[in-house]
Parts: C-alpha cells; structure tokens; sequence
C-alpha cells in the first residue's frame, strides 16, 4: 500500500479528528505529522520538509484562511500542495479556500477512499512540478530558474550593464581528432566542472555551452557589484585550474589543453528568448558582440585572457594588463582597444 | 440508539476496531473541555470561541455516527450565542445530554 511515502502534516485544531486523519494517512502509507493549531502548522512546515498539507480552517489563534495565506506570501512554501478538510458549511468557505490557493476541499467526517484520490491527485501534481523544477535547474542555473520563478519566465528582455565572456579549448577540433569520443566526453566534462566552479565561484553565470565553448555572464540575471573584477579573477582562476588539470593529465600520459578566455563589458539587454515551448537565457549587445568578436585575436596575440578597452579601463590601474593596440574586428564599426592579462598563451600540444 | 451504527461500523473498517476504541477514549477526554468552552464562551458573550466550539462537537458527533449531537451542535454553531440566555442555558443542558448518551452508548459499542 505504501506505493508513495509521503510525508504529509495534518493541522486540525481537534484532537479526535487529527487523530484520524493521522491514521487514515498512515494506513494508506503514508508519514503523518500533527499540528493543533495554524501556527504551530507553519513552524513545522518551515523547519522541515512535508509532502502536503491537510489543513483544518477553523481553528483558534491563526486559522485555515491565514495559513493560506501565510504559505502564499512565503517564496518556499507557495508550491506545498494544501487539501483543506473542514466540517464548515457553505460554499462560500470552499471558494475563498480554493482562491487562496489550496488544491482541493474534502468535507468532514472525511471519507478514507475519497481522501485517497485526493491525496494520490495532489502529490502526483507535485512529483510533476518537482521534476520541472529539477530539469530547470538542470539546464538553467539557479540563478536563471529564481529568476524564471520570479518573473513568470516571461519572454523579452532588460537594459542593463554586465560583463561577458567567452571561453573555449584551443586547438580542440585536432585534440578531438587524436583521442576516442569517449575521452573527449570525459574531457569536456572535467573541463566544464572546472569552469562553472570558477565562474559561479565569482558569482557569473555560465548559460551557453557548445561544445568546448561557454558563454558567461557577470552582472545579470542577478546584480553584481563589481562584475568586471569578479570576471577577470574568475578567469584567472578558470587558467590556474587548468594548469592543474594539465598536470594530472601528463602525469596520466595524456596531451594537457590551453584555453583561450575572452571579456568585455558593456549595455546588453539580458532576457529570454524563444518561444514558450524552448527558450534560454541569455544577453545581446556590444560587449556580447566584441567578447566574441576578441577570439578571431587570440591567436594573433597569443594571450590566454583578452579583454576590451572598457573593461581594462573600469578596473583601474591594480591589474598588471599589457595593451595590444587598437584592433579592427569585422562587423564593429571603430577599433577596439585590446589589452591581455597573465601568462602567455601555452601551446596546445604539450 | 444514540449513535448510527452503519457509520460507526464504517469507521471501525476504515480505521480499526482497536483505533476506533482509542480514538472514543479521546474523545471522551476532550468533549468536556469543549462542552467547558461552550460555557465560558457564553459567558464572556464571546461568540466566535462558541461556534468554534460548537463546530468542533458537531464534527466529532459526525464522525462517530452520533447524530442527535451533531445536529444540536449544528444549530448552536449556525446561530450562535442568542439575546436569550436562558435559552442559551437550556440548549447547553440538551446538549450535554446528548453528549452522555452518545458517550455511553460509544463505550458500550467500543467494548461490544
């Protein structure tokens, strides 16, 4: 009988009743909690984690409707599935349940098979939005599905001023040639762990990954003070990391990879684009265009981290940059001034 | 017979006979308290602790099949406390009759 296990709170005012309802739920396999009034209700609920809620509405202190309302206005607790169950006569009652957001009314003495269905319904619905809310995670940042949450994930975008970057494995079409499809999952795997913990360790947000190429915000969806800085220590750390990586990879006998990681700041307009089917987060402006635009120079200049003019220029003079002169970028209309920090850009092929 | 006994055995299915025994013990420790409630609610003219209370009854008489309790609770609930306290007086009298006969009638069928 015990096909869910669900941990399930019942908060009834009425010793006999929640008695019951705490039985019913345990014969139908499922962990019951009781709480005697509304406020102890949302104590629980907020020092542990429950299924569903069976709420009772008249109780004294903090009765149905409060709760409601309470769980409503709180960020982690708006999705807990509530089944109002209440011996209260008159529509009215179930309407204004219903409109505060509970999911379902069961009228007291409450029926077992009903209750069932109900219970079965409602935590169905919730394993559905839990494992939405699993895969955005998973293929947005949290960060992106917060937002997402927030906004109602309305499609268009904002102005705002961020800092971008481009990463990518230099030479990684001839590595991919050398070793078996398999070693270069293995690869970018590592590759890609290494570099979200730099990024999101600096508060950016990776949200485009194709290939050996990532895409990665600072300043949006979220603010971040300082966004160029936290790009430009991120990246040096994304190539200490990677030295590291090298390391382990020789001692292994395998060839170590250089990366390449291009930044620039500027206005973009930050949104989701799509359609509401298929959509992804991400930025279109100039700083997007010029941090794209600076790879077609890292082979020129040979520097593992390039940046524009505008960034080099926020940061101030604490930053050893080394300026590379005014570049001409197909598709921008002026040149662009292109400054390169740390270490020269190592070979590929160790 | 104070009590109907198809949803008293119903709840017994539901339940279980030895829960259903348990869950009449507690209800015979906490209906005093409510039947308490109902007086000092009056008392006070206090009239949302009355239907509170009132509901509270009706919805255990309901579940144990305990009708003649249920509905007299129904009304105190519905109306709440009235101009007239001697009516008032009398209706909480009836009541708590209601509610010893549903009880003993309760401990008869739960040992039965």
């Amino acid at each position: 009988m015990a096909e869910t296990g669900a941990r399930l709170l019942v908060a009834d005012d009425n010793k006999v009743n929640r008695l019951l309802l705490a039985r019913s739920l345990e014969l139908q396999g499922h962990r019951a909690a009781m709480a005697e009034n509304g406020s102890v209700a949302l104590e629980m609920l907020r020092r542990e984690a429950f299924d569903l809620l069976l709420l009772d509405i008249n109780m004294p202190g903090l009765d149905g409707f409060q709760v409601l309302e309470q769980l409503k206005a709180d960020r982690a607790l708006r999705d807990l599935p509530v089944i109002v169950t209440s011996a209260v006569e008159g529509l009215d009652s179930v309407v204004r349940c219903i409109e505060l957001g509970a999911e379902d009314y069961l009228p007291k003495p409450v029926n077992p098979v009903l209750l069932r269905a109900r219970i079965g319904a409602s935590l169905e619905k919730k394993r559905l939005r839990d494992q939405q809310a699993a895969l955005v995670r998973r293929f947005a940042t949290p960060e992106v599905a917060q937002d997402m949450a927030m906004s109602g994930f309305a499609l268009g975008g904002r102005r705002l001023h961020c800092t971008v970057m481009f990463s990518d494995i230099r030479g990684f079409t001839a590595l991919v040639a050398s070793q078996t499809p398999e070693q270069t999952i293995e690869l970018l795997n590592a590759y890609y762990a290494l570099m979200f913990e730099a990024i999101s360790g600096h508060g950016g947000v990776v949200n485009q990954m194709v290939g050996d190429g990532l895409m990665a915000i600072f300043g949006a969806p979220l603010p971040l003070g300082g966004h160029g800085a936290c790009a430009v220590r991120a990246a040096l750390e994304m190539c200490e990391l990677v030295a590291l990586f090298n390391a382990d990879r020789r001692s292994a006998g395998q060839p170590g990879i250089a990366i390449g990681i291009r930044i620039a700041s500027g206005d973009v307009v930050a949104g989701y684009t799509g359609t509401q089917q298929r959509a992804t987060y991400t930025c279109i402006g100039d700083a997007v265009n010029l941090a794209a635009r600076l790879e077609a120079h890292t082979k020129v200049a040979a520097r593992q981290i390039l940046v524009d003019g505008a960034l080099c220029a926020s940061l101030g003079a604490q930053w050893p940059f080394e300026g590379l002169g005014a570049v001409e970028f197909k598709g921008l209309a002026r040149a662009v001034e292109v400054f390169a920090l740390g270490a020269g850009l190592p070979s590929a092929a160790a | 017979m104070p009590i109907d006994l198809d949803t008293f055995r119903d709840l017994e299915a539901a339940a279980g006979s030895e829960f259903v025994a348990e869950l009449v013990d507690t209800f015979a420790e906490e209906a005093p308290g409510l039947m308490a409630e109902l007086a000092t609610a009056l008392a006070a003219g206090d009239a949302a602790s009355f239907r509170r209370a009132a509901h509270s009854l009706k919805s255990n008489g309901l579940t144990f099949g305990a009708l003649a309790l249920a509905g007299q609770a129904r009304t105190l609930e519905l109306a709440g406390p009235q101009a007239d306290r001697a009516q008032d007086a009398a209706a909480l009298d009836a009541l708590a009759t209601a509610l010893a006969e549903a009880l003993a009638a309760l401990q008869g069928l739960r040992h039965g």
